[in-house]
């Protein structure tokens, strides 16, 4: 634990994303009022009027109402997504590494499929078709995003089935599932908590990008939708681009952090802490 | 041997694009309503006798296996269906924006892989100074910089502010007429875009060669070349480059999926005239036909950057046998 708060970059990346937690979650209560309705005049310049200090937009909405209740969105989606496709993706690694043969060669070229097509392409298909809400857009960023767990666990498996705790339990005449969830599975975890949180940071930019081009909830306010509702208000209105912009960028480099932190508490000798 | 590897390589491209094939398929087949009119783009002329027409054409009274069938044969002629909303083939819209595309996503690149390398060759080299961590904290930002958003800040900086480059579009309006003058406007045009599709994956380019060099630098051959005496900047051109972008090269592959995917959002914030804006644009007009004959297009683009890429990692590193991919 000691050494965990040692590390800088997993406390400043946390210390970031709690605030933008507590941000999403009073978002109500720190502005009552709906971030859809109109509260000022419009297009008021940021830090020229108290009370808005992120200025107000085309149809005089509070910019920093909607940042606040656009974080919702973010973390939303970038934690469901992420949960499914780790489920997904350990769920197929785990039967490809454990059974082998042709079952595993069968799941992986189907992984290889998902991992060659361009997957931002294949999540606007997917939401396009299926017309945008949460649901469609979290189950395409999990659809897109599942591929590397599976590889990742899969190779994992394949690794851990010949040590001799699991050829232990094999002779004890454990069953297949206790051999995969009680003793291959939790020694897999650390890689995979890494590979979970830089997942969660992929998934809020696709969330942001998909919002950007028309294709976000149209019942909940989110940062990709406001860049892209005002780009062509740019010249005259930069700060209703740059404000939920760099909401997304803090958002993401605190949840990359965390993961680099992570990375670096569960795998110390890969980054040289112990100075060469 | 390569000829084999190039075959083999081939007939992968092609399973993943009758996989792709088969995703277009069930996606319409399972969505809520009509595929007919999902081709028709959602009745958008609510011409009943098109509709119809579409509804005899794809099979639709027939067994699903008959209708993939007639979807692929289409496809294997080239016919990527028909854009009701804008009268026009949808093979031929997408056929005239391609150069664009290639132009764009090619350009920025070169841009990762120049900006990536040279980062990560000064991060790994001089490790733990203040230009290491300085160029951390750059890429830290940029890896998590929204692509369309920085394309925007460039906009408003570049072009608002500074007025270097134009904001939008691929020629100026008055087109030039000396062929010379025409290629340096299209350059002006493609800076912007090229740089802001770029850069993202010049951070992860950056971090992996990082990596890389730290762990080349610490190599024996590396420690023999210096105890003999060997001057810094030639280990650093000699021994250290050439070990260091090897990964760089094995993992541009899967990026140039991604290459083509941000594409969607540079050429769309930018005006750019190639196959991404026009997915917007289909987006925008709920043209069915069109989103899933871009999205077989970028699939068919990066299976044939690919196998390309494939055969030049192959000759950088002799090392790779057939096993490659893996």
């Amino acid at each position: 634990m000691k050494r965990l708060l040692k590390n800088s970059s997993l406390s400043v990346g946390l210390a970031l994303l709690l605030l933008i937690v507590v941000i999403a979650v009073f978002a109500h209560v720190f502005y009552p009022v709906s971030p859809w309705q109109s509260s000022a005049i419009p297009l008021l310049a940021p830090f020229s009027e108290s009370g808005l200090p992120l200025g107000s937009d085309m149809l005089g909405r509070d910019v920093a109402a909607g940042i606040a209740y656009g974080a919702r969105v973010s973390l939303t989606v970038g934690v469901v997504s992420t949960i499914i496709s780790i489920t997904l993706g350990v769920a197929i690694g785990a039967v490809a590494g454990f059974y082998g043969g042709v079952l595993d060669n069968l799941l992986m070229r189907f992984t290889e499929l998902f991992q060659t097509v361009p997957q931002f392409a294949m999540a606007v298909v997917f939401v396009a078709i299926f017309s945008p809400s949460l649901v469609t857009i979290v189950l395409a960023i999990s659809l897109v995003s599942w591929p590397p767990v599976a590889r990742l666990v899969r190779g994992e498996v394949m690794s851990l089935k010949t040590r001799e705790f699991v050829k232990a339990g094999i002779i004890l005449g454990e069953s297949e599932s206790s051999l995969i969830f009680r003793h291959i599975l939790p020694n897999a975890v650390s890689p995979i908590v890494v590979m979970a949180s830089l997942m969660v940071a992929t998934a809020i930019l696709t969330e942001s990008a998909l919002s950007f081009l028309g294709l976000g909830d149209r019942n909940m306010i989110s940062w990709g939708y406001m860049i892209g509702a005002s780009r062509t208000m740019l010249r005259d209105a930069w700060w209703l681009s740059v404000f939920p912009g760099l909401a997304i960028v803090i958002t993401v480099v605190a949840v990359n952090l965390i993961g680099e932190g992570f990375e670096k508490a569960l795998n110390p000798q890969a980054h040289g802490e112990r100075k060469a | 041997m390569t000829y084999r590897v190039f075959l083999s390589r081939l007939g992968n491209g092609l399973l993943v694009l009758m996989g792709v094939a088969i995703m277009n398929f069930t996606l319409v087949h399972i969505a809520p309503g009509d595929p007919a009119l999902i081709f028709a783009g959602e009745a958008g002329g609510g011409d009943e006798t098109y509709v119809a027409q579409l509804r005899q054409d794809m099979g639709l009274d027939r067994p699903l296996v008959t209708q993939f069938a007639i979807y692929a044969g289409d496809l294997l002629r080239g016919d990527l269906g028909y854009s009701f909303r804008n009268q026009r083939d949808v093979a031929s819209m997408i056929a005239e924006r391609i150069p664009a595309t290639l132009l764009l996503t090619l350009s920025a690149f070169v841009i990762a892989l120049v900006i990536g390398i040279a980062f990560g060759m000064l991060g790994g080299w001089f490790r733990d100074t203040a230009i290491d961590r300085g160029l951390m904290v750059v890429t830290l930002v940029l890896y998590a910089t929204p692509l369309f958003w920085l394309a925007l800040m460039f906009v408003l900086f570049f072009s608002v502010r500074l007025g270097w480059f134009p904001p939008f579009g691929m020629q100026s309006v008055i087109v030039p007429d000396a062929p010379l003058d025409r290629i340096l406007d299209i350059g002006r045009h493609l800076v912007l875009p090229a740089f802001s599709l770029g850069l993202f994956y010049a951070a992860t380019y950056a971090r992996l060669v990082r990596a890389s060099v730290i762990n080349v630098a610490n190599a024996d051959f590396v420690k023999t070349a210096r105890a003999k005496g060997v001057p810094g900047s030639r280990i650093l051109r000699v021994h250290v480059l050439r070990n260091a972008i090897l990964p760089v090269f094995s993992l541009a592959s899967v990026h140039i999926g991604q290459l083509v995917g941000g594409a969607v959002l540079t050429e769309t914030v930018f005006a750019w005239p190639g196959i991404g804006r026009l997915m917007f644009d289909a987006i925008l007009q709920r043209d069915y036909p069109v989103i899933l004959g871009v999205f077989l297009t970028t699939a068919l683009l990066v299976i044939l950057i690919n196998i390309v890429t494939d055969l030049l990692y192959r000759i950088v590193d002799p090392r790779i046998e057939s096993t490659a991919g893996n």
